[in-house]
């Protein structure tokens, strides 16, 4: 496989970026604090059966990673904006081997958020079998892999002035509709909008912790479907993105 | 020899043309570039900034489309050539990702490239040793440069394209830099640099294609394009001589007056100067300024425009 010495310095690169490290790891992690420290001993969340800090546990775990691969958009756009992009066009560098190496970034930095959510919610109390624990972080990386797509399809039709306002709302717009800050019902507009969102089905993902249940057939076919358009998107946007920004 | 062959070893621009939507309607920036350069050439791309220096290389290594015309790079496409590892590139807009330390991103680009140099061979012929292990944040813009030249270097490129390279640097960076150019020129590979500054253009190139609007308006030796467009000007405050005296003295070539002051166009300007002394002592705040080059070209393209 060409291009891994390539994918080892990008990561090292994320790791090495302090302040974006905690900028988009931190937020969620504060946040999951501020809410659920407070109630930490809230076994029974509005009569759902469910323990408060582990509800906001997976919610925040669906937001912190979405906010986290999503974001691997504003490096790409840096990187244009600074000219090393027609650098890297110049080298036998594979088309395909940049991407691997820009998906690979995207979760290691989702991989990290995930990891720290779980690790705060387990602070606070939370507590499930090891198998359901795995289940749940592993149906999730398989939801974020069209939300890599379009992180990196942003970050090469974008600015960067404009990468962080629209990253910040598709965001936080995706993840209002899927029912990570709120629930939004088995049925209605909302519900049948929602399940054709891909953050939807990470959030369904990510409430393997709470009753146990994986996806649906639907699920499998909505994210499959996703990464097969964003994909092309991001096909596009890298072709049609040469020249000097 | 059949065509593909003798096609291999140069680098062939045809008929290249190139315009942009601008904010006052089309630009033509390049309005049909013809050249030809064998293996093993440094040819310097000399024009004044909005020549179409950056255009052309653009097109030469298929980072823009050209309307019409058509690149081959020692018998292959741009891309090909790129895939094949062929080229090396420090282009004019662009800097270092951050993060990463000298040697670690020169390793990088060394990784992508099938015939790579030693890193350590490279760090040590663009001066960057001892700062090796600096991270690329932290670098000065000359510094930065010099950088940006060990990755188009260590990627051991056929064809080496520098746009404006020295933009930057200092004197003593300045000449580094045409020394390391010079050595691995040296080593029988194409060198095409593009620059403003006619000195450079004449001390480091084989031959010197001189662009304006678009065109290319000389190409040739360094030596017979500096005596078309390194005139130099001669200004002294001097009332009471006549024009036509002026220009008969020996290497000027035209004589004008502003006012009080007499400005003498010049094809040898240290005969001019010791001629003028001797006849006219009383001339005084003299001037002696090399012409700028945008002048030249705009002489030079005068009878071109549509």
């Amino acid at each position: 496989m060409t291009g891994l010495i390539y994918m080892r310095y990008e990561l090292l690169r994320s790791l090495r970026n302090r302040r974006f490290f905690f900028l988009s790891l931190g937020f969620p992690l504060i946040l999951f604090y501020v809410i659920a420290s407070p109630y930490r001993h809230v076994h029974n969340y509005d009569g759902t059966g469910i323990s408060l800090p582990l509800y906001y546990m997976v919610g925040l775990a669906a937001f912190g990673s979405m906010m986290a691969i999503v974001s691997n958009g504003s490096r790409i756009a840096a990187e244009r904006q600074i000219g090393w992009t027609r650098q890297l066009r110049l080298t036998p560098l594979s088309t395909r081997a940049y991407f691997r190496a820009k998906v690979a970034t995207g979760y290691m930095m989702a991989l990290i958020a995930l990891a720290l959510l779980f690790a705060a919610g387990a602070s606070l109390g939370v507590s499930m079998p090891a198998q359901r624990w795995l289940e749940m972080a592993g149906l999730m990386l398989v939801a974020l892999l069209p939300l890599a797509a379009l992180g990196i399809a942003l970050g090469h039709l974008l600015n960067v002035d404009s990468l962080g306002p629209a990253t910040g709302g598709v965001v936080s717009l995706l993840a209002l509709l899927s029912g990570t800050w709120f629930p939004i019902g088995s049925h209605g507009f909302l519900h049948d909008l929602a399940q054709f969102l891909p953050s939807y089905w990470l959030v369904q993902a990510s409430h393997i912790g709470l009753h146990g249940h994986a996806w649906s057939s639907m699920g499998w076919i909505v994210i499959a479907a996703w990464t097969a358009v964003l994909t092309l998107a991001v096909r596009y946007a890298f072709q049609r993105d040469t020249q000097r920004v | 020899m059949n065509d593909a062959n003798s096609h291999s070893d140069e680098i062939q621009l045809r008929a290249l043309t190139k315009s942009f939507r601008g904010p006052e309607g089309p630009v033509r920036a390049v309005r049909g570039i013809d050249v030809t350069i064998p293996r093993g050439q440094t040819v310097a791309l000399l024009g004044p900034n909005g020549a179409g220096k950056s255009t052309t290389i653009d097109m030469l290594l298929g980072l823009t489309h050209p309307n019409s015309g058509s690149v081959s790079l020692f018998g292959r496409s741009a891309s090909e050539a790129i895939a094949a590892g062929m080229v090396g590139a420090m282009l004019q807009t662009g800097s270092l990702i951050q993060y990463l330390s000298i040697r670690e991103v020169v390793t990088m680009i060394a990784s992508m490239h099938p015939n790579s140099l030693d890193v350590d061979d490279v760090l040590k012929r663009t001066g960057l040793e001892a700062k090796a292990n600096r991270r690329t944040q932290k670098l000065s813009g000359g510094e930065t440069q010099r950088v940006r030249f060990a990755l188009a270097l260590v990627s051991n490129p056929d064809l080496l394209v520098l746009d404006e390279p020295t933009v930057s640097m200092d004197v003593e960076g300045r000449r580094e830099f045409w020394d390391a150019m010079r050595s691995f020129a040296a080593s029988g590979k194409t060198v095409l640099f593009a620059t403003h500054y006619l000195e450079e253009a004449d001390a480091y190139a084989d031959r010197v294609v001189l662009m304006a609007h678009g065109q290319v308006v000389a190409d040739g030796p360094p030596g017979e394009i500096k005596a078309r467009v390194g005139a130099r000007t001669i200004r002294a405050t001097l009332e009471d001589a006549q024009l036509d005296d002026l220009a008969a003295l020996p290497g000027v070539a035209s004589a004008d007056r502003r006012g009080e002051a007499v400005v003498l166009s010049c094809a040898d300007s240290d005969s001019a100067i010791r001629a003028l002394l001797e006849a006219y002592p009383q001339a005084r705040d003299i001037e002696i300024t090399g012409a700028a080059l945008e002048d030249a070209f705009l002489e030079l393209t005068a009878g071109s425009e549509e």
